[in-house]
């Protein structure tokens, strides 16, 4: 990889839960004025918290340009729901929407539900693919130019540029079309956190960003190989696929660390490697790991946003940017056009218009 | 002094009321369509803000149909999206019990609840049919006693868990063990800023009502005359009692529309060019295919009616409500076509599609103040036929006068939804 390669930069906002817009609408804005791609807000039906994707439906209209990426699990919502609400979180955002595609391992979700039991990861993540599989169908369904208003003939849409999906799942079936036309993205961002193995199949397969954990440059590099293997063998363009490290970041209250570096181990299961250190520590492990081709970019989850997004910020995002490692402003309008990835064209559409666009050819 | 009403506005789109050839017709999907219409409900001062929904688009003859608007975006989505750029303005979602769960949805709508401080709604819908079930995992068709068996269960679920958290904060763990649900553990939300989402039901059976009266606040009908009004209401009204509740603890709002010209004379020639526009040939023709249940595209829509009985049950069409028995309703159009000469395009528009209420401002405003003083509704919601204009002349003509007579609050004076209602917080039952 180029040390040219564009660097891109996302954040957690969430963290201990808020039960209102305000707070969520605050770091929001805060990434947006540090030109992120993207903020992710999880989410989990097995702790306290808001709807993530309905916190970013509500943050969209207050930002113009922060790509909004909520958490939404697939083991017990219906396929077609994810789909049409992530399709509309495309809309009010004007082509600023992602998802992160997770899945729900506990017994104890399972029984919020009552409809089926916890199932291995391998299963859930297999059920997650086709969920991201079917999702891209149906935000496919609709050909771009299928409303037509054409008065002469009284018809509001052409009705052969909308298409049933027919997808057959090893859980679910969905004939479609989607209920809600083409989003703006023609497919908004796709996200998958490739930590565990099962899932680092279902995003080499379905993900437009994947997250990797990673304690060295090396170890991110050969992670980001595989995923890039693992794309062009699903017959994918790798270099349509953005592989950002996810570190969980606790910067203290100092510009420099005495001894600021990264951990992982036993006492963080869970949250990934550990960067311990100031801001200015942070920007230099960025430029050197983004320098070394180790990842495209990172997602930074600090462990306190009200008090860590503010330095990574202003702090080192200010100082990347100082350094013309980072961008200083959004050229572009979407998620997509942020992440540098090709608006795809509908797998449905003529051969003809499908060509124009090399990377959704291949995809499709 | 008149009653004071309640008022709502429709967002336009997938139904034939929706005149989208117009040239003052703009996106059906665009956020900005939305907005406009409720900054305008907002302006109005409007009780709220209603988004209707559909799972499956819908069909005809075997392929999607074409003539009206089709799609739309996610109703909770928008809303949340809505709570960003209005402040007073209740925010209804149309959302199926049949193809959801009682803990996810539950979730969403206080979301809704929290993220707009206290002014969601949720319109309680039934609809279930094995073609909309292909999109889902559930899949499959419930008779009417079945969906309201569901719907019932899932309402009093949802408020199992609404009520799961104490009014001061303390989660607290839920079992709900049915014959539709059997679910437990804890809810992810604080009790929400209304106690309660307000509950809405769209149904006009037997079932419905007696499910509306039993476990909703607002009831969305389709009773538009004065007269099947007073008689819905007296009905729907005097289920109460039997669940221990007041009258006034259920607003009946049917769904009307509205034509406002600056005299009756033209108000009523406006209202015909609607619904000449609503009624093109393609949708005369396509209208009479519901009725007869057969396909009638070899038929002129500027000549005589099909001489043909109707067809029944034989699936030509999908994904709508369809209402009353087809000969009666054939025979009706017979004697109409022949009594005025009309010809199928023009019994079309004679007959489907006549608005609610048409007039000089003046007019409007007495009709609509007549209409809740003589207890045929508590209020309306009003379904534009034009996006995302439709209710800018009722709210700027109209409203002023209903304020002036004191039928319809000038300010809010409160900032929920159930304040703007009258309706009391849902006491905790935790
Ligand atoms: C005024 C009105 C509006 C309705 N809106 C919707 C809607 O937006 N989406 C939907 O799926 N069903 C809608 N329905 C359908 C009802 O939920 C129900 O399925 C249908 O009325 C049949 O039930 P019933 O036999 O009790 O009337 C609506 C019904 C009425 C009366």
């Amino acid at each position: 990889m180029s040390a040219r390669t564009p660097l891109h930069l996302a954040a957690e906002i969430g963290g201990p839960p808020h039960y209102d817009a305000g707070h969520y609408l605050r770091l929001a804005r805060l990434a947006e004025g540090g030109a992120l791609d993207y903020v992710t807000l999880g989410d989990s039906f097995a702790r306290p918290g808001l709807d993530a994707l309905a916190v970013l439906a509500r943050v969209a209209p207050a930002t113009d340009r922060i790509g909004l990426v909520p958490t939404v699990t697939t083991t017990h919502t219906e396929p077609f729901h994810v789909s049409s609400a992530v399709a509309s979180l495309d809309w009010v955002s004007n082509g600023r929407a992602g998802w992160h595609a997770d899945v729900s391992t506990t017994e104890a979700e399972a029984r919020l539900f009552g409809r089926r039991s916890a199932a291995p990861p391998a299963a859930l993540w297999q059920e997650a693919g086709e969920v991201a599989d079917v999702s891209a169908r149906l935000w496919d369904s609709w050909e771009d130019d299928a409303e037509i208003r054409d008065t002469a003939t009284g018809r509001f849409i052409d009705r052969d540029k909308l298409h049933y999906v027919d997808f057959e799942g090893s859980t679910f079936s969905v004939r479609g079309p989607a209920i809600v036309p083409r989003p703006p993205q023609g497919r908004p961002v796709t996200v998958i956190d490739a930590t565990s193995a099962p899932a680092r199949a279902a995003a080499a397969r379905h993900a437009d960003v994947v997250h990797i954990r990673a304690t060295t440059p090396e170890q991110a590099a050969a992670v980001r190989e595989e995923l890039r293997a693992g794309a062009a063998a699903h017959g994918r363009d790798p270099d349509a696929l953005r592989v950002l490290v996810a570190l969980t970041v606790d910067l203290g209250d100092v510009e420099t660390a005495p001894e600021p570096g990264l951990e992982s181990g036993p006492q963080l299961a869970g949250r990934g490697t550990y960067f311990r250190g100031g801001p200015v520590d942070l920007a230099d492990l960025i430029a050197q790991w983004h320098r070394a081709g180790a990842a495209d970019g990172f997602h930074l989850t600090p462990i306190t946003p009200e008090r860590d997004l503010e330095r990574i910020v202003n702090g080192t995002v200010a100082l990347l940017q100082h350094r013309s490692l980072f961008r200083t402003f959004h050229p572009g309008g979407t998620l997509r056009e942020h992440l540098g990835l090709v608006r795809p064209a509908s797998r449905y559409a003529a051969p003809k218009a499908a060509a124009a666009s090399s990377a959704s050819s291949k995809e499709a | 002094m008149p009653r004071t009403m309640h008022l709502a506005a429709h967002f336009p789109g997938v139904n034939a009321t929706t005149v989208w050839a117009d040239p003052r017709s703009r996106s059906q999907i665009d956020f900005s369509s939305f907005v406009h219409l409720a900054r305008t409900a907002e302006r109005g001062k409007f009780d709220f803000f209603f988004l209707a929904e559909g799972l499956r688009l819908r069909e005809h003859n075997g392929r999607v149909h074409d003539l009206d608007v089709v799609g739309r975006p996610e109703s909770l989505t928008v809303l949340n999206a809505l709570a960003a750029v209005t402040e007073r303005l209740g925010l209804a979602a149309t959302v199926n019990a049949t193809f959801n769960e009682p803990y996810e949805l539950a979730r969403r709508l206080a979301t809704l609840d929290h993220l707009s401080e206290g002014r969601a709604a949720w319109n309680v819908v039934t609809s279930s049919d094995a073609f909309t079930g292909e999109n889902f995992r559930r899949g499959g068709y419930l008779d009417r006693a079945d969906r309201y068996n569901r719907a019932a269960e899932f309402v009093a679920t949802a408020r199992e868990l609404w009520d799961s958290w104490t009014p001061d904060g303390e989660s607290r763990p839920f079992a709900h063990d049915g014959e539709q649900f059997t679910i437990s553990g804890e809810f992810t939300v604080p009790r929400s800023p209304q106690g309660h989402p307000v509950v809405i039901q769209a149904g006009d059976s037997s079932e419905g009502r007696e499910f509306a009266a039993s476990a909703a606040d607002i009831i969305f009908t389709r009773h538009g005359t004065l007269d099947a009004g007073r008689i819905f209401y007296a009905d729907v009204k005097a289920r109460l009692a039997a669940y221990g509740r007041q009258p006034d603890d259920l607003k009946i709002m049917p769904g009307v529309t509205v034509v406002v010209g600056d005299t009756d004379a033209e108000a009523q020639e406006q209202a015909y060019e609607i619904r000449r526009q609503q009624v093109s040939p393609q949708n005369a023709i396509l209208a009479a295919e519901q009725l007869w249940g057969t396909d009638l595209s070899a038929y002129d829509p500027d000549g005589p009616l099909p001489e043909i009985d109707p067809v029944i049950d034989s699936g030509l069409v999908k994904g709508r409500v369809l209402h009353g028995d087809p000969f009666a309703v054939v025979a009706r159009w017979r004697e109409i076509a022949a009594a005025k000469g009309l010809s199928l395009r023009q019994t079309v528009i004679e007959t489907t599609t006549r608005q609610s209420f048409i007039g000089s401002p003046q007019t409007v405003a007495a009709e609509l103040t007549a209409f809740v003083d003589e207890r045929a509704a508590d209020g309306f919601i009003l379904v534009p036929h034009l996006t995302p204009g439709g209710l800018d002349d009722f709210v700027d003509r109209v409203v002023p006068l209903l304020q002036e007579s004191g039928a319809f609050r000038s300010e809010y004076s409160g900032s929920t939804l159930r304040s703007h209602l009258g309706l009391a917080e849902p006491v905790w039952k935790g």
